[in-house]
């Protein structure tokens, strides 16, 4: 769905997504990890269950909402990624805490 | 506590330039901005970009290297990565409540400033069509800033789909970058030109026209491009795998990985709303800006906005506006007198002007045609609270006449995104229902807190903390 431009210079940093080792890149947003990842989806959505994955990527539609180190509903495109960083995929609406081993 | 002569809220192009001018002139100035790294949308990651080619963005993304330089020269403070969530009247100017930082490590404080300066920039605007929330459906802005910030480009099927000058320059981007686009699927209806031809002599002397025709060209040649579609579909089992399309009532269907999907920007209204900001209806855009004079103020008294909240008008006409803003607030706090302010705003006067001949053109020939503004069906108009076209149209029959009433009704717009991408669909649905003139319905209310925050941050509001303590924890936190 998306891939790396070869010319890109950035680093890479390892991140945890749903507790799978992932190499993202300096400068990735937490969503933009997870499109790099190939993850369309990084929920279900509390009223349906439907899938929901990154549509505005600019902190408005809320749909990109993750877990990020134990904390739920983090809006993944607003979040700079950091080495060691652990994101968890949503079902539905997470209590804080929840996914978290 | 440290009071801030002003304080800029969004570090796009308009607030780039309006605090690099207040700073400038000796006034006290902070910028908070929800991105990490200056520029507003039009510049994302202008000085981080890991792409080694920034020239297949254009020679405008340059532009905002620029802009970031002499910001950064200008001695205003800047704290990125913060939201804006609060903000109150105090004895003289506003304190405001800002949040910040990593999750789980969250930062956080109120901040003081004699006068407010909004330029919160636009947001795309979303149109509801069937399947629109499947994973891989992705607006225009989305795509180009992860090539922006993080050199990832499409890769599979790709479709484009929708109008406007930011599809083409993304499609032109996207395939500068070497991506192969399958199709774009053009939604300007049958008719709209002749009718935006009316306002074609402004275009004759519009700084786009000639770009903006070569840059179609360029696109055109590289990629099969449909035009007058006016159903459009994303169809598959959990994330997007088809695209149907019906022209002149024919369906066709194409297999996808990814729909990128654009209608144009509108305001981002939700501050100077909540700050009490008067709005308006400009139909030529449909959408709501807040009521302005030609220096940005605003209704609301030391409330100024520039920029694309203050209406449409691109990352040009943002700096003018950007710096005409900030020469009445510094004139409003007697740093400079008003013939020294009317001075300085010549050159902006100017390119203000300049960059807005052939506005209307573009805003008539790429208004979002009445079926995509006002859907029917089983369409999603809240994404989040999953509220359909229909079930709002039958909310205003059963008597909701204001947006308020229709959020009663059927919880449109009480999600987390708070209203961003519905209320304006359900503006349209609501005047369609009633047979009104949108410009007649009451626009939306909007209240603090504009994010969701944690209990602990809504609870210390307004605490004041020392805002110099905040900047050491940020730079230790960030």
């Amino acid at each position: 769905m998306f891939a790396r431009l070869p010319e890109s210079g950035a680093e890479g940093v390892v991140v945890a997504i749903d507790d799978v080792a992932f190499e993202a890149r300096a400068g990735d947003t937490v969503a933009a990890a997870l499109l790099a990842s190939g993850r369309a989806s990084s929920r279900t959505s509390p009223v349906s269950g439907a899938a929901r994955g990154p549509f505005c990527l600019m902190g408005v539609c809320f749909d990109c909402m993750v877990t990020i180190d134990g904390v739920p509903n983090q809006r993944a495109c607003m979040v700079a990624i950091a080495a060691g960083m652990r994101i968890t995929t949503q079902r539905g609406a997470p209590m804080p805490g929840e996914g978290v081993a | 506590m440290k009071i801030y002569d002003v304080a800029v809220v969004g570090a796009g192009p308009a607030g780039l330039v309006a605090a690099t001018t207040t700073a400038s002139l000796g006034l006290a100035t902070i910028v908070f901005d929800e991105s990490p790294s200056p520029g507003g949308q039009i510049y994302r990651a202008v000085t981080t970009t890991p792409v080694r080619r920034p020239e297949l963005f254009g020679q405008d993304y340059s532009q905002g290297a620029g802009l970031v330089r002499s910001f950064r020269a200008s001695g205003a403070e800047y704290l990125p990565a913060t939201t804006v969530w609060a903000a109150a009247r105090r004895a003289e100017g506003f304190d405001l409540g800002i949040s910040g930082g990593r999750p789980g490590t969250r930062i956080g404080g109120t901040f003081a400033a004699r006068a407010l300066l909004v330029a919160s920039g636009a947001i795309e605007r979303p149109l509801p069509f069937p399947g629109w929330t499947l994973p891989g459906v992705l607006t225009a802005g989305a795509v180009q800033g992860l090539l922006k910030s993080s050199a990832l480009a499409p890769s599979g099927r790709v479709v484009l789909a929708g109008s406007g000058p930011l599809l083409w320059q993304v499609a032109w981007q996207l395939t500068n970058a070497g991506v192969a686009i399958d199709r774009v699927l053009e939604t300007i209806p049958r008719g709209r030109l002749a009718e935006a031809m009316r306002h074609a002599p402004g275009f004759m002397f519009s700084t786009y026209l000639a770009r903006g025709l070569e840059l179609v060209r360029t696109v055109r040649r590289r990629t099969s491009v449909v035009e007058h579609v006016a159903e459009l579909q994303a169809r598959g089992d959990g994330r997007v795998e088809a695209v149907r399309y019906a022209v002149d009532g024919e369906w066709a269907e194409i297999p996808a990985d990814l729909l990128v999907v654009s209608h144009g920007v509108v305001p981002n209204v939700h501050l100077p709303a909540a700050l009490g900001c008067e709005l308006e209806w400009n139909a030529d855009q449909s959408a709501f800006q807040p009521v302005a004079d030609a220096w940005g103020g605003t209704s609301a008294v030391s409330v100024y906005v520039a920029g694309d909240v203050a209406g449409i008008a691109g990352a040009r006409g943002a700096e003018a506006r950007g710096r005409l803003a900030a020469l009445a607030i510094a004139n409003a706090l007697g740093r400079i007198d008003v013939a020294r302010r009317d001075q300085l705003a010549a050159p902006a006067q100017q390119a203000l002007a300049t960059t807005l001949r052939g506005r209307r053109f573009l805003d008539v020939l790429y208004r979002p045609a009445p079926a995509f503004l006002r859907p029917r069906g089983a369409s999603l108009v809240c994404r989040c609270e999953e509220v359909t076209a229909d079930s709002v149209r039958d909310a205003v029959r059963d008597g909701a006449a204001t947006l308020h009433a229709l959020k009663a009704a059927t919880r449109c717009g009480m999600g987390p995104c708070q209203g961003r991408s519905c209320l304006g669909t359900a503006t349209e649905i609501l005047a369609d229902e009633l047979g009104v003139d949108p410009a007649v319905t009451a626009p939306p209310s909007i209240r603090f807190p504009l994010r969701p925050v944690t209990l602990a941050e809504f609870a210390a509001w307004p605490a004041r903390v020392d805002a110099e303590a905040f900047v050491a924890r940020d730079e230790a936190v960030l």
